[in-house]
């Protein structure tokens, strides 16, 4: 198996008033060819800057990226623009990712207008294969995105997205705006294009079920870091990090029977700003001591599951 | 108040419609909504973004936009006495006293030139015989019964984060005791380690003060961590209302059905969901007979015409299917 796209000691800062906000600090991991990276985590942990610097929506400020073998870390102009066709981000609010005075049609064909030199002809030829697969009705060509409803802005942003035939594409939490009954089927329609196009998928939410549900394999971040990594199945079954633990644990879960035992945190999400080394969770996890203080590193603690906990290996979370 | 017997529901809707008119075009949010609530137990009202549930807690509290909407029907029954018959002033009282509200969105229910401290004074001065100093006091333990410092008292709402605000908003709904706590998503602009914080939160006080609740929400694992009865309201409309037990173990109607096997499930490994098909009907033009049969695959030429009955199907458990012996007869998941 190739990876197609790895990204090493990847960090992202920006700079505000009080310090640098560390938003991406030192990530590494790989994605195979045709596979689904899971990216999860709440609000700030850095997973959508992830996200956007690795397809250069954002500049990295250290680590390397490459792509299908190639090191993407610093493209000129040129290269972005051919970067671009084959990598893809579909956002997560469809009410503002499309401009309100663009038509379904118009809103679809962007993408080839700005990258390739095809007649009118064709160009609406492949406008009308990409409505028919996101399931976008044909008399709708010349609608505006005030007229459809959240589902259907959803499978033109889609559109929009692939229409170039890109191998790469984040997904920023692509339901999240969306109703449960519609998302499901956002999410059929997204696993459908991902099989018959062979595509690979970094998919970032902040929703458990929706993760475990579309992805191959998981990383959990917090505060701009990795804390755990593995295959899907087994985050939710045998979680090891004191902070993944608590995440599933706070899931409210549909099932009645038996109640749940729910492990509430305690204490307040630490600042991102100007972060002491040491593990970022430790000021809200029931496990920490002394150790906890030092950098974390992560470790392959079974085969393909890794952590960032120098607690794990004691046994007794 | 009127004081009626001990066996009157506390809170009793009947028959609510309001409708919205945007020019010649009359949006039909909420129709014919009936509920009651016993003293001290919580009911989720469960559907998707334009179903009518926060149209419905909005009816109660009397705070639907005068220009736009009307309540052309019904009664709201709070120990017997009709809400909707009140005078203004009458309702003043009520307001932020007898009943009280959380919004969905912290980040715009408090003011932000205010500090969070008089902001939650303000509500109980406004409703007590208090003087100031009591009434700070007062808000310095809310504060401290919400799990925030009473030193924050005089910071600002940007000075917190997003679930301290939301416990904020909580602290000022509950700073004058009241009876009826109308919560609309109270956690769904919150992440789920600090949801899973502000609904335990929220349990806690609730038993400690004797509060009902309406919760509002479009998630089922809330509505399971939180609430007593359930009702599941679709195009303005409850199609289904029982007990906890009754909609999570035995759901009826195809509607909530189709929204339980909509959620990816935690346990079981599938390779594509079951979403329900369609999209909502539009209120200006809801479908004839059932407002779901267009969705529905148990829909049958009965379901098309006239007005759907609601159907017993145990006790107390109430469901707007003729079908339900179908639905029934299928596995849940």
């Amino acid at each position: 198996m190739t990876s197609l796209v790895e990204v090493k000691k990847l960090k992202k800062y920006f700079s505000s008033a009080r310090g640098l906000l560390h938003a991406v600090d030192d990530v590494s991991f790989s994605i195979q060819k045709g596979k689904i990276l899971g990216v999860v985590g709440e609000s700030g942990c850095g997973k959508s800057t992830l996200g956007r610097t690795i397809i250069h929506l954002h500049e990295s400020t250290g680590g390397t990226i490459q792509y299908n073998g190639k090191d993407i870390t610093n493209p000129s102009a040129k290269e972005i623009r051919q970067l671009r066709e084959k990598m893809q981000i579909i956002f997560q609010d469809p009410y503002s990712s499309l401009d309100p005075r663009m038509t379904v049609e118009a809103a679809i064909s962007e993408p080839l207008l700005a990258s390739h030199k095809i007649s009118a002809r064709k160009r609406r030829e492949e406008v009308t294969r990409m409505m028919e697969m996101v399931g976008i009705d044909e008399r709708l060509r010349y609608a505006y995105p005030h007229e459809l409803d959240g589902g259907r802005r959803q499978r033109i942003v889609i559109a929009r997205a692939l229409i170039l035939q890109p191998e790469f594409v984040v997904c920023d939490e692509p339901v999240s705006a969306l109703d449960v009954s519609i998302q499901a089927q956002v999410l059929n329609l997204l696993r459908d294009l991902q099989k018959k196009q062979n595509l690979t998928y970094m998919f970032v939410t902040h929703d458990m079920s929706v993760v475990r549900h579309i992805s191959d394999e998981i990383c959990v971040m917090y505060l701009g870091q990795i804390v755990e990594k593995c295959p899907a199945k087994q985050l939710f079954e045998k979680p090891l990090h004191p902070y993944t633990q608590a995440l599933i644990s706070a899931i409210p879960s549909v099932d009645i029977h038996p109640p749940k035992n729910r492990e509430i945190l305690s204490g307040e999400i630490t600042s991102p700003i100007n972060p002491k080394p040491g593990c970022r969770f430790c000021a809200r996890c029931r496990y920490a001591q002394n150790q906890c203080h030092q950098p974390q590193t992560l470790n392959e603690v079974e085969p393909d599951h890794f952590v960032a906990c120098a607690r794990v290996s004691d046994n007794e979370l | 108040m009127n004081s009626k017997d001990q066996s009157a529901p506390f809170l009793e809707v009947k028959d609510l419609e309001v409708f919205y008119s945007a020019g010649k075009q009359k949006v039909q949010a909420v129709n014919g909504v009936s509920f009651s609530l016993q003293k001290g137990r919580s009911l989720g009202l469960v559907g998707e973004t334009g179903a009518g549930k926060t149209t419905i807690a909005k009816a109660i509290l009397r705070i639907l936009p005068h220009a736009s909407a009307t309540v052309k029907n019904g009664q709201i029954l709070l120990n017997g006495t009709n809400l909707l018959s009140l005078s203004e002033e009458r309702m003043r009282d009520i307001r932020g006293n007898e009943i009280a509200m959380i919004f969905q969105d912290p980040m715009t229910a408090l003011n932000p030139i205010l500090r969070v401290g008089n902001q939650i004074t303000e509500a109980i001065l406004h409703h007590s015989s208090m003087t100031k100093a009591e009434a700070e006091k007062h808000a310095m333990e809310m504060l401290e019964m919400v799990g925030i410092p009473a030193e924050r008292f005089g910071e600002y709402p940007h000075q917190f984060s997003g679930g301290m605000k939301q416990r904020v908003v909580i602290a000022i709904a509950l700073a004058c005791n009241p009876a009826l706590l109308l919560a609309d998503e109270p956690t769904t602009a919150l992440d789920v380690t600090i949801q899973a914080q502000v609904l335990h939160m929220i349990a806690g006080l609730k038993e400690k003060l004797g509060t009902s609740m309406i919760l509002i929400t479009h998630d089922m694992g809330v509505v399971a961590s939180s609430c007593d009865d359930v009702a599941i309201v679709y195009a303005g409309q409850i199609v289904e209302y029982g007990t906890l037990e009754q909609i999570f173990d035995h759901p009826s109607h195809p509607y909530t059905r189709g929204l339980f096997n909509a959620i990816p499930s935690m346990n079981i490994d599938q390779e594509y969901l079951e979403p329900i098909d369609g999209l909502p009907p539009d209120p200006t033009h809801l479908p004839e007979g059932c407002y779901f049969s267009p969705r529905c695959k148990y829909a049958a030429e009965a379901c098309k015409t006239g007005n759907m009955p609601v159907i017993t199907t145990a006790d107390g458990h109430l469901c707007r299917c003729c079908q339900y012996n179908l639905v029934a007869k299928d596995e849940k998941k």
